[in-house]
């Protein structure tokens, strides 16, 4: 007891002396933490990445497969611009000019290397042994009706087009752009390339009004990740306003309200230098950091000065040593809440999903610079600014201290049946959390506010799938994909996907070669099939190859050396679900069906975002365990009790447990966001157990009390703080869940139920298991009330 | 195939030439041209074996054997006859193209697999060359009527001429030539810019040889793409200037002859 009491007295006597060296030095201090501040803030930096890759790790398999099989073939991004004439038809002189028109346009798209129309469609018709390789509409303004008709026909035949430039009624069509991005600096790049696109649009339109454009692809992807990221980040402003009216609120106090400002505006900036100086590029959800650490950080702040004005209004204390006495008293509760806030934010780093490192990381640095300027720059302003008498000094603390007791009487009378029925609720909850399933459809990650998500679903409706598959199918040896075995495995594999039910378009080259062969005999329909030896087929690829236009080369379907080439599977939308069934399908046909060289595994930044969820729970696992250990042990050590310490994993695992079981009855599937919410919100939930067991442990300890009493005493000092602090966490992740970035607003919704399961797990399961392990429920209840208030 | 016609020189061409200052970029330009055109003049006709490398941004490199033979034409575009040397299941392949100055090509192709010659009827000059980096405009016969011509600056023995095709189907919004004056305007370099007018590809001669003392021919033809940074070497072999070919030479059934 007595070691106990000197650490306690050591820490005492270090908070009190480093307040009073804040206030003696008190423009020094400022000065120095603005210099801090100013000083990081100028190695600042906002620059934004919105390459998808960022998602994947260097290590993620699905992103190895991936790039290597973007290494065999062209690599290429696209822009699709759709087009839906309100004629309903694409077939119309007018349509066809305006189409041709665009096209031309889009060829001087920055780091444009291919443009893919109806118009330019590379159409080759034979007559006899005599081959005609023609755009299918060049120069529409002379063609005659026949001729448009005829343009129609063999549009609508043409499986290279339907239902991937053409839909089947042919009343939408699409312009495929491919850009080379040189993939040096995304945040150059892909703003080039959209504000480029979108004034061709614009002009387009207001040329052409009889079209409805709708734009999707792999750019405006990166660009909606772009901009979901410059929008969050302005979410900033929102909270800002929120911190400052909930301060203004709660301490009642225009100088209290600048200090916090200043120590929530330090963090930020030395958040903002930290990113620069680490040179991290944001993305959709390290964009966040601002409101995060605004958040969490304000907490600290508002616990130093409601002490403060409430030991100098209340207890008439002086200023001095008012502002000395809130600072010893909140000196070990605010570091330690920092810490595990810090803790809980680092584990993020065992995910497998890099912008959620840099959300750890910045967060974490975040606030261990506002534990440092909440405990110098605070006390020094406060001890600056002159301190007014409030004019209504009046409050409804009793009315409010006597229902938190009201409520602490309530649990300590039936701790038992309080116990059951939490765990009940509990149990029944955590089994539901169990059926949540993941789902990372990354077109859904935008909500329909994004003019991304409205094109996409429109495109989908009506034209082309954004989802797809891609396989890089083997022939085992050096030209092998002139094998006609090969040929006719690939083909049947073709065959095979095109009567599945998700797939709306295949791409492979079996069609190249039942095209070519058919040209080669006059157009002979029965010739639509893969040729029957391999002289043939090698020199019907020759023709074929001596046959494409500017801007493509076999290279996008056949690697170097001729042994593989890439089938891509185009899908209607589909969840991560079904998306991973359907490659895994896919696979098993190839291993049944298909010599081995020709097994494949299915590949594609859809699939690869749909295992997203999987891996990132995976490899989070770890770091779970890790911040559960690190955070309990800091809470044995803080509470200087290895029993309660171990009690507290409940309070603070069961929040996480009760918010995915509520998550299941509102909507049931989880995406990659939501994984991290456990590490991170551990590190916040946390708080509430330590100020409400230390309260409870301070007057088993100090004052005597028996474990009942102990309880009502703590809801009587700590109950309001909790509601404040929640409060605040609640106001800052409910204006992150406005967000429509799905990985962001998920998260904040789902860490706004954790945080108020916790603080209700708090007041109601903590202090009835307070009691139980306490073991002396048999002393009568002895109203305390009178003490517990002399103590204050 | 006459391109190299133009990449070589004749002595009596830079007579031709005047030197006189008043004239404007796009009088110059032509006049530069057509010296480079007049200094080749005369070959006859040539055969040649080449070895295509295809190589692509990793490094992965690939390889084709052709043969090329040439016959010079004044009033109209040179014909040209491309067999296929290897790889062993296109050996035999063949391609017969007559260049117009005006209008589309014709070009007919052979193949041995099922013994036919396909005529193919295609604007498509802005494709690329089986696979290479190398289009069809930048190998068929370098015509003098294609372009309109801009000369830039002179540098040293270096006269660097834009060039704009006149076709609206070419693949390029201008080239960018050096010719070497000293060395009877046989061209160093071309760069490409495409459509959007961005540099696309650059092409570099080297290993220049001097052919009856009038003609010169680069043995090596580097063409790299800088946006898709995949390259094609062409490395040649000695021309054969002496066998006489003659127009029986480039017909059809020459074409089903040569790829047996």
């Amino acid at each position: 007891m007595n070691a106990i009491k000197k650490t306690k007295n050591a820490a005492n006597a270090f908070a009190k002396n480093w307040a009073n060296f804040v206030i003696r030095y008190k423009w020094p201090v400022l000065i120095m933490t603005l210099l801090l501040a100013m000083g990081l803030g100028s190695q600042g930096k906002m620059e934004f990445d919105g390459d998808y890759h960022v998602f994947f790790s260097e290590s993620n398999p699905e992103l190895e497969a991936f790039d290597a099989l973007q290494d065999k073939y062209t690599k290429d991004d696209n822009i699709i611009v759709v087009l839906a004439p309100k004629n309903g038809d694409i077939f119309t002189r007018k349509n066809l000019i305006a189409i041709e028109e665009l096209t031309a346009e889009a060829w001087n798209t920055p780091y444009s290397s291919r443009v893919d129309a109806v118009t330019n469609f590379q159409h080759t018709s034979a007559v006899g042994d005599d081959l005609y390789v023609d755009d299918l509409s060049y120069d529409s303004a002379n063609k005659t009706n026949e001729e448009i008709e005829g343009i129609r026909e063999k549009a609508l035949k043409e499986p290279l087009l339907v239902h991937r430039i053409i839909n089947e009624e042919g009343s939408v069509t699409a312009i495929n752009i491919t850009v080379r991005l040189p993939g040096e600096d995304s945040a150059k790049e892909i703003p080039e390339v959209t504000i480029a696109t979108r004034e061709m649009i614009s002009k387009f339109q207001e040329k052409h009004p009889e079209f409805d454009v709708y734009t999707t692809g792999l750019v405006p992807l990166n660009t909606a990740f772009f901009e979901s990221s410059q929008k969050d980040l302005m979410l900033t402003m929102v909270m800002l306003l929120i911190v400052i009216i909930v301060t203004l609120i709660l301490t009642r106090n225009i100088f209290a309200t600048i200090a916090t400002l200043f120590v929530v505006i330090f963090s930020i900036v030395s958040a903002v230098g930290f990113v620069g100086l680490n040179g991290i590029k944001l993305t959709p959800p390290s964009a966040v950091f601002p409101t995060m650490i605004l958040t969490l950080a304000v907490a600290d702040s508002i616990h130093i000065l409601i002490t403060y004005l409430q030991k100098w209004r209340k207890d008439g204390l002086d200023k001095k040593a008012a502002l000395v006495e809130s600072m010893r008293l909140n000196f070990m509760p605010v570091f330690i809440t920092s810490l595990t806030t810090v803790i809980g934010f680092l584990t993020l780093n065992y995910g497998d999903v890099p912008p959620f490192w840099d959300l750890g990381n910045i967060v974490a640095f975040g606030m261990t610079m506002a534990f440092l300027f909440s405990t110098t720059t605070l006390p020094a302003l406060m001890a600056i600014f002159p301190i007014w008498k409030p004019k209504a000094v009046k409050t409804n603390k009793e009315v409010t201290t006597s229902g938190y007791a009201k409520l602490g009487q309530y649990v300590v009378r039936q701790p038992v049946k309080l116990t059951v029925i939490s765990l009940a609720i509990i149990g029944m909850l955590t089994y539901l959390a169990t059926k949540n399933v993941f789902n990372d459809e990354f077109v859904e990650y935008f909500d329909n506010t994004v003019q991304f998500r409205q094109d996409s679903d429109f495109i989908n409706e009506n034209l082309t799938g954004f989802y797809n598959v891609e396989f890089s199918v083997g022939s085992g040896e050096s030209g092998g994909i002139n094998n006609p075995e090969y040929l006719q495995k690939l083909n049947d594999f073709e065959d095979w996907l095109e009567e599945q039910p998700e797939v709306v378009h295949v791409n492979a080259f079996s069609e190249v070669a039942r095209r070519v062969n058919r040209s080669m005999h006059g157009d002979d329909q029965s010739f639509y099939k893969v040729p029957e030896n391999r002289e043939e087929a090698a020199q019907y690829l020759l023709l074929y190859e001596l046959s494409l236009p500017f801007g493509l080369d076999l290279n996008n379907q056949i690697n170097v050396d001729k042994s593989e080439s890439r089938v891509t599977v185009t899908l209607q939308n589909n969840s991560s679900a079904e998306m991973i069934a359907f490659a895994e399908r896919s696979e098993k046909w190839l291993r049944d069906n298909t010599p081995e060289a020709m097994n494949s595994i299915g590949v594609s930044p859809t699939l690869m975002f749909s295992k997203l969820g999987f891996r990132q729970a995976d490899s989070m696992l770890k770091g779970n365990i890790i911040a559960l250990l690190l955070i309990s042990l800091v809470l044995m050590i803080a509470l200087r009790n290895v029993k309660l310490g171990l009690l507290s994993i409940i309070p603070n695992v069961t929040p996480v447990l009760v918010g995915f079981g509520l998550w299941f009855l509102l909507k049931g599937t989880i995406n990659t966001g939501m994984v991290i919410v456990f590490g991170m919100t551990l590190g916040i939930i946390v708080d509430d157990t330590v100020h409400f067991m230390s309260k409870f442990l301070r007057a088993r300890r100090e004052l005597g009390y028996d474990a009942k009493d102990a309880i009502i005493y703590a809801f009587e000092t700590v109950g309001k703080a909790l509601v404040t602090t929640t409060t605040v966490l609640l106001a800052g992740f409910i204006v992150l869940s406005t967000s429509s970035f799905a990985l962001n607003s998920y998260m904040a919704r789902i860490t706004v139920i954790i945080i108020l399961a916790a603080l209700i797990i708090d007041f109601i399961l903590l202090p009835s298991l307070l009691i139980l392990v306490s073991g002396d429920k048999g002393k009568v209840e002895t109203p305390s009330h009178v003490q517990v208030q002399l103590d204050k | 195939m006459k391109k190299y016609r133009i990449f070589t020189a004749a002595f009596t061409a830079i007579l031709a030439i005047s030197m006189s200052y008043g004239q404007s970029s796009e009088e110059r330009g032509l006049q530069i041209a057509k010296a480079a055109e007049k200094a080749d003049e005369g070959f006859g006709s040539s055969i040649v074996e080449l070895k295509m490398t295809l190589k692509n941004k990793n490094g992965q490199t690939s390889e084709r054997y052709l043969t090329t033979r040439t016959l010079e034409l004044t009033e109209d575009g040179d014909k040209s006859l491309i067999v296929f040397d290897s790889p062993k299941d296109v050996k035999g392949t063949a391609t017969l193209t007559f260049t117009h100055k005006v209008g589309a090509d014709d070009q007919w192709l052979y193949l041995p697999s099922i013994k036919r010659v396909k005529r193919i009827s295609s604007n498509n000059k802005s494709g690329p060359f089986v696979g290479s980096e190398f289009a069809y405009e930048d190998l068929s016969s370098q015509e003098v009527e294609k372009y309109a011509y801009k000369f830039l600056k002179e540098d040293g023995d270096m006269l660097i001429v834009e060039q704009d095709p006149v076709d609206p189907k070419s693949g390029y919004t201008r080239r960018v030539a050096t010719y070497n004056k000293g060395k009877g305007y046989r061209l160093e370099k071309i760069e490409f810019y495409d459509r959007k007018n961005a540099l696309l590809k650059t092409l570099d001669y080297s290993d220049y040889k001097l052919y009856k003392n009038k003609f010169w021919r680069a043995l090596s033809l580097n063409m790299v793409n800088h946006q898709s940074n995949k390259e094609t070497l062409l490395k040649f072999s000695e021309y054969n200037f002496g066998s006489e070919l003659v127009d029986e030479d480039f017909t059809e059934v020459a074409l089903k002859r040569a790829g047996r």
